[in-house]
């Protein structure tokens, strides 16, 4: 936490030497002692649960290279021979397949609960504004880590997603052609997305290192969304270890479990059946759909008739999370004291579950079948296209409309004065403010 | 009063936006749509479930004697056959490789090779550790073999289609006379299994499009086609089965292993998770939260 003095004192020799050369051990052992708000709900402990997936990713990708082959000839073939021929190659497979899409499962969540909270909110904006770096780091590791397998869904996939880029007027096309290496997706493409998907965890893994340096500068927030004071710090904090580790734990192992249902009894269900068939440029699969976690992006990018005009959504959608800070006007963090707010929050998050939902249909599909319908401008009414477009308004409206103008409208509930107010009292001590005597004793 | 309606409204909103997301979950499209497969009954479905030997060695032979004359099965080597949980296992086998069926199957097999003293292409009998043979000498070829239509290659046909080994089981079993009002073209056979939309090749009514697609492969298997060594009637209901198992065996043949040790972990997970909670519990008794 901000100003969070130095407990550690060198004891041996060795310590005291490094210390004064290299203060590594006091770095980890402030970590550990680091004073965190005791009201920390499970919603808290998924920053772990990421931690623990990155290294996952990590380590079971580096024993993936080791036996995968970049070469469109070889590519499906060598992931095939991993998991029949390497010893524990299945396991490794599998966990690092299923571990990306573990991986979008805490990162939503951890980003939902960030946004309920407050938690990108001063002093912490340079936590959020490089955890959405990270999150956009993330998708594009994810894509490239999709082509990998050279199956029908990475081919077509890259295809899709690499033309986005030839959808940029003037300079489009020379970019297209010099980022895939060539006219088409090809050998040199597959090349460079394997560098490249082997190069950005590591980025992704300083990003990390910067995100969590602006926490413990900035101090972590909490589900009440108040500044610590200084005076309430004994009160009001516990220290990282071992109150967190054993609660970060706790959650951890639940999300493992849940993380070896998949790897172990349905290690295919989050994939799609058309990844095993062997890439064939001159064969277009019936329906190209993006893996589970970018279908809400996905459907945005479907939504604008015009092509660029779907890729400049497409990046607004990720790019308006950066500026999330200013957006919001209310100086109350945690939506727990803004009820309207909360509402229009429930709203957001049914709405990102429609948009991908919307991304793996057929726009021209009709959302209720049956149902009489007429031609609006481009398309029927009752089609996943005008159920998406309104979805992607709501999406960018909650951001640009229902964030500034809730903030400065509505009237949030009193706020308790510490943690630990309403940690003593029960919840019904959040509706009264107490008597500052009362709380000096409390 | 009005602090009841300001409340109630969003109420009634989000109950609305619930609402459209249920009613949403219904199929999207019904036109073009394959049927359902049936189910199999497989005994490697359930969580626990493991292959039984005698239908995988019955369905490997269905595959060697019919489905082998057109499909290939690259990623497999005859060793695989002799791997624990496969088709050919003998627990008195010292290695997959020294497994006496295995090296018997593996000689019937004629490889292309080199003759190592000249050079010149030979044919020799396979060894265990040889992947089986393509019965075509390229994919063109194959493909002009079969009026354009590579016969895909099966060593992943389960993992690679919707529905796995039910819907092989289904397609092979499943053909029927193509429904009057239905145009079927020249080397082209109806399947309601088959992925396709019949839209544009049908007469009758348009709101009775028939389930299916088109598929090049003809019905191949027949009753009695196959003599199954263990006694077991060949239908073509049992022989599809059969192969299905087989194809599904194939296309991961680490599944078994794999749902056991996921037993092993889970159990430790959760002991691990009870220990742990119990720690939590212990650590934070003295701290309000």
């Amino acid at each position: 936490m901000s100003g969070h003095e130095s407990t550690y004192v060198p004891k041996t020799g060795v310590e005291k030497w490094l210390d004064s050369r290299l203060p590594i051990v006091r770095f980890g052992a402030d970590y550990l002692s680091l004073p965190t708000p005791k009201n920390l709900n499970y919603w808290y402990t998924f920053g772990a649960i990421l931690s623990i997936c990155l290294v996952v990713q990590i380590v079971t990708g580096i024993f993936l290279a080791m036996h995968y082959q970049p070469n469109t000839e070889m590519a499906f073939a060598s992931v095939e021979r991993i998991m029949r021929d390497v010893n524990g190659g299945w396991l490794i497979r599998y966990v690092h397949s299923n571990g990306a899409s573990m991986f979008f499962v805490a990162v939503y969540i951890h980003m939902l609960r960030g946004l309920y909270y407050g938690s990108y909110k001063a002093p912490r904006e340079m936590i959020w504004i490089l955890g959405c770096i990270i999150f956009f780091l993330m998708i594009a590791t994810a894509f490239l880590g999709y082509v990998l397998p050279w199956g029908q869904m990475s081919y077509w996939g890259a295809e899709v997603i690499t033309n986005l880029v030839g959808a940029i007027p003037l300079i489009g096309e020379p970019i297209l052609i010099w980022l895939r290496g060539g006219p088409a997706i090809d050998n040199a493409t597959l090349n460079r997305f394997f560098s490249l998907h082997y190069l950005l965890p590591f980025v992704i893994f300083g990003v990390v290192v910067l995100h969590l340096w602006a926490l413990h500068t900035a101090g972590q927030n909490n589900p009440v969304g108040i500044l610590i004071p200084k005076d309430r710090e004994k009160k009001d904090t516990v220290p990282f270890h071992p109150y967190y580790t054993v609660k970060d734990g706790f959650a951890l192992i639940l999300f493992l479990m849940m993380f070896a249902v998949f790897v172990f009894f349905m290690p295919n269900a989050l994939g799609h059946a058309d990844n095993y068939i062997p890439a064939n440029p001159l064969v277009t699969p019936a329906h190209i759909v993006p893996e589970w976690y970018m279908l809400p992006f996905y459907a945005i990018l479907r939504a604008i008739p015009d092509k660029f005009g779907g890729v400049v959504a497409m990046f607004a959608a990720i790019g308006i999370l950066f500026v999330l800070p200013w957006l919001d006007t209310s100086k109350v963090r945690s939506m727990r004291y803004r009820p309207t707010m909360k509402i229009f929050y429930a709203l957001f998050v049914l709405n990102g579950l429609l948009l991908g939902w919307c991304g793996a249909q057929l726009p021209d599909a009709a959302v209720v079948p049956g149902m009489p319908s007429f031609t609006l401008i481009d398309g029927q009414l009752n089609s996943y296209l005008w159920l998406t477009r309104l979805s992607t308004l709501y999406y960018f409206a909650f951001f640009v409309v229902v964030l500034p103008l809730v903030g400065l409208r509505e009237t949030p509930l009193k706020i308790p004065l510490s943690i630990s107010e309403p940690v003593l009292k029960g919840p019904d001590a959040m509706s009264g403010a107490v008597p500052a005597s009362a709380e000096k004793k409390g | 009063m009005t602090q009841f309606l300001h409340k109630a409204m969003p109420l009634r909103k989000i109950a609305v936006a619930v609402l459209a997301f249920a009613t949403l979950s219904s199929p999207a499209f019904a036109a073009g749509e394959a049927k359902h497969p049936r189910s199999g009954g497989f005994s490697f479905e359930s969580p626990f479930g493991t292959h039984d030997q005698a239908q995988l060695q019955r369905g490997y032979k269905v595959y060697r004697e019919v489905c082998s004359v057109c499909h290939s099965m690259d990623l497999l080597s005859f060793r695989t056959l002799g791997e624990r949980g496969g088709p050919f296992y003998d627990s008195h086998a010292a290695s997959p490789a020294e497994n006496r069926f295995v090296r018997a199957i593996a000689a019937e097999a004629q490889i292309a090779d080199i003759d190592t003293e000249t050079g010149e292409p030979i044919m020799r009998p396979g060894i265990a550790a040889d992947r089986f043979p393509s019965p075509w000498p390229n994919r063109t070829a194959g493909a002009a073999a079969n009026g354009g239509a590579y016969p895909p290659d099966l060593s992943v046909m389960t993992k690679a289609r919707a529905g796995g080994a039910d819907y092989i089981y289904s397609l092979l079993s499943g053909y029927v006379d193509p429904p009057a009002g239905l145009r079927v073209g020249v080397g082209q056979y109806y399947n309601p299994y088959m992925a396709g939309d019949m839209t544009p090749f049908w007469d009758g009514d348009p709101d009775k499009v028939p389930y299916g697609g088109f598929i090049a492969m003809p019905p191949v298997l027949s009753d009695g086609q196959v003599t199954f060594d263990d006694g077991t009637v060949a239908s073509v209901d049992q022989m599809a089965k059969d192969v299905a198992a087989f194809i599904s065996w194939a296309s991961d043949p680490r599944a078994t292993e794999r749902k056991q040790t996921g037993m092993g972990v889970l159990a430790f997970l959760a002991i691990f998770a009870g220990l742990t909670y119990a720690s939590y519990r212990k650590i934070w008794k003295n701290v309000a939260h």
